[in-house]
């Protein structure tokens, strides 16, 4: 596998963050490292246990196919394999691959001599899930708190948990998560427009163009230009405020809101300016 | 530093309004579906318990009937047990005025007190509710104390709303009966004054709302406003029961019962009973108020819902049971 002229400057050793050179090396392409390994074993692991739910489940549909948490019954302790036992070890196995995913990162980030933007990007939706699937149930008492593993059944359960809230689109938290998740699309929308027609020559003949006219085009339309640095900063910002408030709105749903989420405005009206 | 401050503020005022863990949950359908109840044991919404029963009294002797004038219900029972009755009655409703709360202190079997004409008729809706409603108060039954709990007039009853609160008909303002933190819904903004619609018998009382197809066929009908009045009285009952949605229903179709819990069963036979009892038994009785019981607004009588009796509660009283002691309550 041929590697592109300035590859090589990259590819060096060192800079792992545990073991040594335990495999410190590539393989075409791609750096293996000791969190590349665990990386593997959990993911195939983790499907391993998946197909075998599948093949013991009821269903091949792959809409309807569902591995489910335990009973509520069974609190914060193991559960028998069929009964929710398997969604924990699956639980374990993402846990470990994503985690495992984001050191590897880590690892490849200190060997570029970059800093960790890429992550803790990924962290914070690894986070989230870790919010969704351990954080949430331990603090109510169950990993049955947890969503089931299934493209139908996950959906089930999110329109279920939102209505044990009465409306969730009242959850502050779930406001500013929206919100943030509709202005990244706008951001990257708009940034992704201005890049196209910057670098799409209208016909031929036409020069590329540069970020002064990028800049020139927002100044004029909306007097302010980010930059062409500032618009992946905002970018960031806006993604991962997105993911961590989306992570915030369901950890207080339930450990610290048990009833409809109107209700919670009732703060507002009980002020003692007015109350 | 100032802006962390202010985080900190923020984020210290977010939480104070909220809850804290433990919660309680239960589970209401197969697992991993979120069919799950959600609540909080430390509301305040307290668990309240009924008083002792007395010490059962003799069943022989001469009838409270042949010995007592005017005695149009309970007449049957003797009158040891009659007198026992109505001394548990005294403490369940005028625990502090006594007797004369509804009785003319020199003439008891006088009728010229408009709370002794309310309590008979009370004592027949009793009777009504647990020989007719078993398949709603079963296993526990119902007695003077489930709504009145010590108090002259239950805490928790209904009044239509007239349109003072609703701003200017004919003119910008006018809010139709919603647009307010409703007390009665759950604090949303939805429309409060839904009861009569539901909970009186009358031809409009259904609340589906849902449609059979995609697309419906008539998108007219049901409409938005409709639809917001189911959403009223389903946020009422949640709030009575202290339950959310999934208590009864699973959100893949709440109009399908074979995707919903037991405990919708069971409400929708409370339904039939509190239309019962609202028309039954407690609008007929408009009349025989004084104009301080009625309605502030429009003059009506006061009428029951799920609050009445659960206020807050899934059973009323934790689901003690309230009649065995009082079987004279039970009958037709």
């Amino acid at each position: 596998m041929s590697m592109l002229s300035f590859e090589k400057k990259y590819r060096v050793r060192g800079g792992t963050l545990i073991g040594g050179d335990l495999f410190d090396f590539w393989v075409g392409p791609f750096y293996v490292g000791f969190f590349g390994v665990t990386t593997l074993f959990f993911t195939l692991l983790g499907v391993v246990f998946i197909f075998y739910g599948i093949a013991t489940g009821p269903t091949w549909n792959v809409w309807q196919i569902s591995i489910a948490p335990p009973d509520l019954s069974y609190g914060l302790g193991f559960a028998p394999i069929q009964e929710g036992g398997l969604w924990q070890l699956i639980t374990i196995c993402a846990i470990g691959a994503f985690v495992s995913w984001a050191l590897r990162q880590a690892e490849i980030s200190r060997k570029l001599g970059m800093n960790y933007h890429v992550p803790i990007a990924f962290g914070v939706a690894v986070f989230a899930y870790i919010t969704l699937v351990v954080i949430r149930p331990v603090l109510m008492g169950a990993w049955g708190h947890g969503f089931p593993y299934g493209i139908m059944s996950h959906l089930d359960w999110v329109s279920n948990t939102g209505y044990q809230y009465l409306h969730f689109h009242y959850n502050p938290a779930h406001i500013i998560a929206a919100s943030l998740f509709f202005a990244t699309v706008l951001a990257l929308g708009m940034h992704g427009g201005a890049i196209l027609s910057a670098t799409n020559p209208h016909k031929k003949g036409d020069t590329v163009k540069t970020p002064y006219h990028e800049n020139s085009y927002f100044r004029d339309t909306i007097q302010y230009s980010i930059g062409s640095q500032g618009i992946h900063r905002l970018g960031l910002l806006l993604a991962l405020n997105a993911g961590l408030w989306s992570a915030i709105c369901i950890v207080i749903s339930g450990p610290f809101w048990t009833r409809g989420w109107p209700e919670w405005y009732d703060w507002w009206l009980s002020l003692p300016i007015w109350a | 530093m100032t802006r962390r401050l202010i985080l900190l503020v923020c984020a210290s005022f977010v939480m104070v309004a909220c809850e804290r863990p433990p919660i309680e949950t239960s589970q209401n359908g197969y697992r991993g579906t979120a069919m799950v109840d959600v609540s909080n044991p430390r509301d305040p919404m307290v668990a309240m318990e009924y008083p002792a029963a007395l010490p059962a009294a003799p069943s022989s002797g001469p009838k409270a009937g042949e010995v007592y004038e005017n005695v149009q219900v309970l007449g049957d029972l003797s009158v040891a047990e009659f007198t026992r009755v109505m001394t548990a009655i005294t403490a369940w409703v005028s625990p502090e005025q006594g007797c004369n709360y509804c009785h003319n202190g020199a003439e008891f079997a006088s009728d010229d007190m408009y709370t002794k004409v309310v309590s008979r008729r009370m004592i027949e809706m009793t009777q009504h509710i647990n020989s007719e409603y078993e398949s709603h108060v079963g296993g526990a039954g119902v007695n003077c104390y489930t709504c009145h709990r010590g108090k002259n007039v239950p805490e928790y009853i209904w009044f239509e709303q007239g349109d003072s609160a609703n701003g200017n008909k004919y003119f910008m303002g006018w809010r139709n009966g919603q647009n307010r933190p409703g007390a009665d819904v759950a604090l949303t903004s939805l429309p409060s004054d839904v009861f009569v619609q539901y909970l009186t018998a009358n031809d409009n009382n259904s609340a589906r709302v849902a449609s059979d197809t995609a697309h419906s066929p008539s998108p007219k009908e049901p409409g938005i406003t409709a639809a917001e009045h189911s959403f009223a009285i389903m946020a009422n009952w949640s709030q009575s029961l202290g339950v959310n949605c999934t208590y009864c229903h699973n959100s893949a179709s709440f109009q399908s019962w074979e995707q919903s819990t037991p405990a919708r069963t069971k409400a929708h036979h409370g339904l039939n009973m509190v239309r019962s009892l609202n028309s039954d038994y407690l609008i007929p009785l408009e009349s025989a108020y004084p104009a301080n019981r009625l309605g502030p607004e429009i003059g009506d009588a006061p009428k029951a819902y799920c609050l009445t009796c659960h206020q807050g509660q899934k059973k009323p009283l934790g689901g003690a049971d309230a009649i065995t002691a009082y079987p004279s309550l039970a009958k037709n």
